[in-house]
């Protein structure tokens, strides 16, 4: 893998990122405080009353916790989905199509059980 | 030539090569932006910009003159240096992913082969996905330095809608990989290159006109995946990251000037990657419709008789053909942001839950069966 490549080019975007932003600032400046409404976050005439500890729905924990669940099991699926084939040439076919299609059923099961205890419904 | 000297000579090369894609996806994007306002204005029945320069097209380099001259302004209670790095990260996941695509077949000088593409990379599908779900991070980063709730929410719902269609990003391209067998993107175009066939209990099928793309044997992926990559890329009609009618504009509530060019660089750059995958996974990547690349040389070498230009005119040839079907892909974005109307909330988690990750499912599953039993069991 050229990681080389992948870290030169990361730096380079960031530099050149940071540079934009610098060159904006500098020929646009700082933003001259003409009343405090200018700078304070966006809101529809009112004045802002933002607490920074915003309470977040507890459903957006679910999703990311079930996301980590399946995305693990999907990962699991790719190495096998490469060397499928291979292993077919190879004669031992049967089992590893047995083994993957008896996790394919817990996944589904798992998939089943999270759709009926309602853990996706958003309201 | 000393082996010093060669690495010094590979490092240069691919320095420029890398600048070379970067800067191929930046130039793109002002394209793109005065294709989607021409091409809404055109689907809109309306003018769009067609004022500064022929057609409009210097628009938006005033633009960007314009955002040069914007004063630069950071919201007082928010967290100045996530507010600041958030649009120099939106960034780097895009073009990071976009350099693994291979763009042509490689050109041979002498006895150096020179990749038309950033980097090859073994495990290119993995390497991509993951570098490009990364993007999730930077709207998360944008969400909470601008210390808005209006930018929070806007980026709570895209890190959780980006997370759910992963999943069916994810699963919708292991029928591709079962079908192919590797990770290489090179190797998945070789293996799509020629004529329609394929070998099933022994026998070995093959039609006469049909190009052996994955469109024909993976259309459910295909749709799977393309349709998760519009959630992925937050444009409509899975855009509920803005949702501006609830959200003001979602996630950069409070940014402007070049730092929101710099978030519609990314985005762009998404839909790039997006597109790129498409022809790459389902159209046969750079190859062209029913030809190997040794035919198009061949057919070069015979029309100018020097190996030099026909290789030259063989690496030309299938970029273009590359772009003509990213540019199809392009379109196909924009028509569909300025077609379908935005789903609620609720409809787009269980549209990714509940409808999209059962087919995919069903499409590995199915896959699985086939493959395995035109395989195991051969008649003789």
């Amino acid at each position: 893998m050229p990681i080389g490549g992948v870290i030169f080019i990361t730096l380079f975007i960031a530099a050149f990122g940071t540079s934009l932003i610098y060159l904006a600032r500098w020929t646009g400046g700082k933003a001259k405080k003409t009343s405090q409404a200018k700078f304070d976050v966006y809101e529809c005439g009112l004045p802002v009353e933002e607490k920074k500890d915003t309470k977040i729905s507890v459903k957006f924990y679910l999703t990311a916790i079930l996301f980590i669940l399946f995305d693990i099991e999907i990962i699991f699926m790719y190495p096998w989905a490469v060397n499928f084939r291979h292993f077919l040439a190879t004669g031992s076919g049967l089992l590893v199509f047995g083994s993957m299609m008896v996790f394919l059923l817990i996944f589904i099961f798992g998939l089943w059980w999270e759709i009926k205890s309602k853990a996706l419904e958003w309201d | 030539m000393t082996s010093m000297g060669n690495t010094t000579f590979e490092i240069v090369i691919n320095t420029i090569k890398l600048l070379a894609v970067f800067l191929l996806m930046v130039q793109a994007v002002p394209i793109l932006v005065w294709l989607e306002r021409r091409g809404s204005a055109f689907i809109q029945n309306r003018f769009g910009p067609n004022r500064v320069g022929p057609l409009g097209l210097v628009q938006l380099l005033a633009d960007a003159v314009k955002f040069l001259t914007k004063e630069d302004f950071a919201p007082e209670k928010g967290n100045r240096i996530m507010f600041y790095m958030a649009p120099v990260f939106a960034l780097i996941p895009a073009a990071v992913a976009y350099a693994a695509i291979p763009m042509s077949v490689p050109l041979k000088v002498g006895d150096y082969t020179f990749l038309i593409q950033g980097y090859e990379i073994n495990v290119g599908i993995v390497f991509i996905l993951g570098i490009s779900s990364l993007a999730a991070y930077t709207i998360l980063m944008a969400g909470w330095g601008s210390g808005s709730k209006f930018s929070l929410m806007g980026a709570l719902r895209a890190s959780a809608q980006i997370i759910s269609y992963e999943l069916a990003l994810g699963l919708s391209i292991v029928g591709i990989i079962l079908l192919y067998g590797t990770f290489n993107l090179t190797e998945m175009i070789h293996a799509q290159q020629g004529i329609y066939h394929f070998s099933a209990f022994g026998y070995t099928v093959a039609a006469s006109w049909l190009p052996n793309w994955g469109i024909f044997y993976q259309p459910l992926g295909m749709i799977l995946f393309f349709s998760a990559t519009f959630a992925e890329s937050n444009r409509l009609p899975f855009d509920l990251a803005e949702g501006e009618a609830e959200l003001v504009a979602g996630f950069h509530t409070e940014y402007g000037g070049f730092k929101m060019l710099m978030f519609f660089i990314g985005e762009y750059g998404h839909m790039m990657i997006a597109s790129g995958l498409m022809a790459t996974f389902f159209f046969g990547g750079y190859s062209i419709w029913n030809f190997t690349p040794q035919e198009v040389y061949n057919w070069c070498y015979g029309l100018v008789g020097s190996e030099q230009i026909a290789n030259v005119m063989n690496v030309v040839l299938h970029f273009l053909s590359y772009n003509i079907k990213f540019a199809i892909f392009l379109w196909i974005f924009i028509h569909v942001r300025w077609t379908l109307p935005r789903f609620r909330y609720d409809q787009l988690m269980d549209l990714g839950w509940k409808t999209m990750l059962p087919w995919a499912l069903g499409n590995t599953i199915v896959t699985a069966i086939v493959i395995f039993v035109t395989s195991y069991f051969v008649i003789s």
